[in-house]
């Protein structure tokens, strides 16, 4: 988000007028966005997940990975949310499983946010026949069930964290250019646009300079949105095997590891706490989404 | 701006389906020299889409069996769980959505809405281990898998299909119940129900017949669109609960690199879901009289 409003620092200088007023609608925004206890509580739950995907293993209380003869035994002083059935300690699994979440969908939603605001800037800005082949390519792209299209892409690709983020990435693409492409189009017909047209501004400055600072909020929104989807898709891709591989503590592998125990006998710490784990992180990123939406929305 | 639907979208499709088809022969060359896959490409899909339509979808290369034996009765039991996951979430969402939106800013409105949200954003996965723990093995009251017994009558059959639905509805629930609530808080605030009140008539014929018809029948455009969602959630839960549906036939191909039948489930899957996305943007434009003439932009 640092670069984002570096961006629009660096444009104020030769905007005349524009600076104080956009810094104090920023600071009015902070300030808004503060005030909200859904987004402080979002935000602390997060910084507790990004701290534990840093760290990994070097603060958890046993070591991830190590396996010992305690196996499935129940949550107890020792081992807090019990172990799986290689003696693996859960509680430091489920706090070293943040780290491939945290690195697969946000650099997946990147890649999406990145490709999409262009495309969306290009489309809504040159429009024509530009446009119009484009959105069919997006409309063609959301005509299947996410899921579905990743499922086929990775059998033909082979699965990894890389192709994982790349199809996330460029599957996301696609909604993330339509809404730019919309918020564009509304800020095509302002004044300061056709200015800069008048001037004789070539379409990339346009584009890049004059319109993106000015849409840089919906775009944040969406980014949040779609991180929350990206934890969403990948978390359900990596259940069904197509992401990181054992034995690696992520929290999708651990519940696809462990959840056929359920009916064997009621072992239900193995999948609890990830579950646990999982919900918190995509709800907070919900509640951040939310806030965010609400202050850019007014 | 919202006629992208039928004439766009057709196209569309095949054109992903070019895709589909594309990136899964590079492979089949590699697997499987004798099925024709050295022809070029084009002449390969083109006989497969031909085929397709007929109703030949080939032979799976894992079972040795024609595709449409397997997906068949797999597309039945999908249709089976969607059905029942439907019927849960439509009133369920909808009624949750009326009463958020008739008591806006209520207690009752806050739980509403963020459990929709929060069960939205939680993976279907994840929601349905927690309602497997807890209605399957704590509490007991549902059974842990969704295949009924050979011969079992329809009333087991649901009650084996209800934990899987559960979680489909979780997923859909917040969603569909957030646009039924914001199209409710719109049509209270609209002028004529202020005309309504001021006719002297009471609360419950304003909502009744004022606000509710207005507000519901563009929700149903929305939970037409669901449809196409609720496919691409089966996929997991069929996984989970080892259900022989489209979803966990679609996986399985998947992890067996067994072509001819994923290229048709997933075909089967996409027309489907065209089918829904129509059906949306045509009721949408059947009650919503003004997207008619909107044009573009």
């Amino acid at each position: 988000m640092s670069a984002m409003t570096d961006d629009a620092a660096g444009f104020e200088p030769d905007a005349g007028l524009v600076p104080t007023e956009a810094k104090i609608a920023r600071r009015e925004m902070l300030r808004q966005l503060l005030r909200s206890k859904t987004f402080i509580v979002g935000n602390i739950v997060i910084l507790f997940w990004i701290f534990w995907a840093l760290t990994g293993s070097a603060f958890t209380p046993h070591d991830p990975l190590e396996q010992t003869a305690d196996i499935l035994k129940a949550p107890s002083s020792t081992y807090w949310f019990g172990t799986d059935q290689f003696g693996r300690d859960i509680f430091s699994r489920v706090l070293a499983g943040a780290q491939s979440t945290m690195r697969v969908a946000p650099a997946a939603t990147v890649i999406a946010i990145t490709f999409g605001t262009i495309l969306g800037l290009i489309m809504g800005f040159i429009g024509g026949f530009v446009d119009d082949a484009m959105s069919r390519l997006v409309d063609a792209i959301l005509a299947l069930p996410l899921i579905v299209i990743a499922v086929v892409v990775l059998t033909a690709l082979g699965s990894s964290n890389i192709t994982l983020i790349l199809v996330i990435g460029l599957i996301f693409t696609s909604p993330i250019a339509r809404t730019v492409r919309a918020t564009v189009l509304g800020e095509r017909q302002l004044d300061y646009v056709q200015a800069a047209q008048l001037r004789g501004e070539r379409g990339p400055y346009i584009m890049f300079v004059e319109i993106l600072p000015n849409i840089m909020g919906p775009i944040i929104v969406e980014a949040t949105v779609r991180l929350g989807y990206a934890i969403f898709a990948i978390a359900g891709l990596t259940f069904l095997g197509f992401g990181v591989q054992p034995p690696s503590p992520d929290w999708s592998l651990q519940i696809s590891e462990n959840y056929t125990l359920l009916s064997a006998g009621s072992y239900w710490w193995t999948v609890l706490f990830a579950c646990l784990a999982i919900s918190t992180l995509v709800i907070a990123v919900n509640l951040v989404a939310d806030g965010l939406q609400q202050v850019v929305d007014e | 701006m919202l006629v992208f639907g039928a004439s766009s979208l057709l196209p569309g499709d095949v054109g992903r389906n070019v895709l589909g088809g594309f990136a899964s022969q590079r492979d089949v060359d590699i697997f499987n020299k004798a099925a024709g896959t050295d022809r070029p490409l084009v002449t390969q899909y083109l006989d497969w889409v031909t085929h397709f339509v007929q109703g030949d979808l080939g032979t799976s290369l894992q079972y040795k069996v024609s595709v449409s034996s397997l997906l068949g009765p797999a597309f039945t039991n999908s249709l089976k769980l969607a059905a029942v996951a439907f019927v849960i979430l439509v009133p369920l969402s909808i009624l949750g959505g009326a009463i958020a939106g008739l008591r806006r800013n209520s207690l009752t409105d806050r739980v509403i809405t963020i459990t929709g949200v929060s069960f939205t954003a939680i993976p279907e996965f994840v929601t349905a281990i927690a309602f497997i723990l807890l209605f399957g093995l704590w509490l007991d009251w549902l059974p842990v898998s969704a295949t009924a017994p050979e011969g079992a009558n329809i009333a087991t059959q649901i009650q084996y299909l209800l934990l899987p639905s559960f979680a489909l509805v979780a997923v859909e629930f917040g969603y569909i119940a957030r646009i039924t609530r914001s199209s409710i808080v719109e049509n209270v605030d609209a002028d004529y129900t202020r005309t309504a009140y001021l006719k002297g008539l009471t609360k419950r014929d304003v909502v009744g017949k004022h606000v509710l018809r207005n507000s519901l029948l563009p929700t149903i455009a929305v939970v037409a669109t669901q449809v196409g969602y609720l496919i691409g959630g089966l996929l997991v839960i069929e996984k989970i609960f080892n259900y022989n549906g489209i979803g966990l036939r679609i996986y399985t191909a998947a992890q067996n690199k067994d072509y001819p039948t994923l290229q048709s489930g997933v075909m089967l899957v996409g027309i489907v879901y065209l089918l829904a996305t129509l059906t949306a943007d045509i009721l949408y434009s059947v009650f919503n009289p003004r997207i008619r003439f909107g044009g573009d932009e």
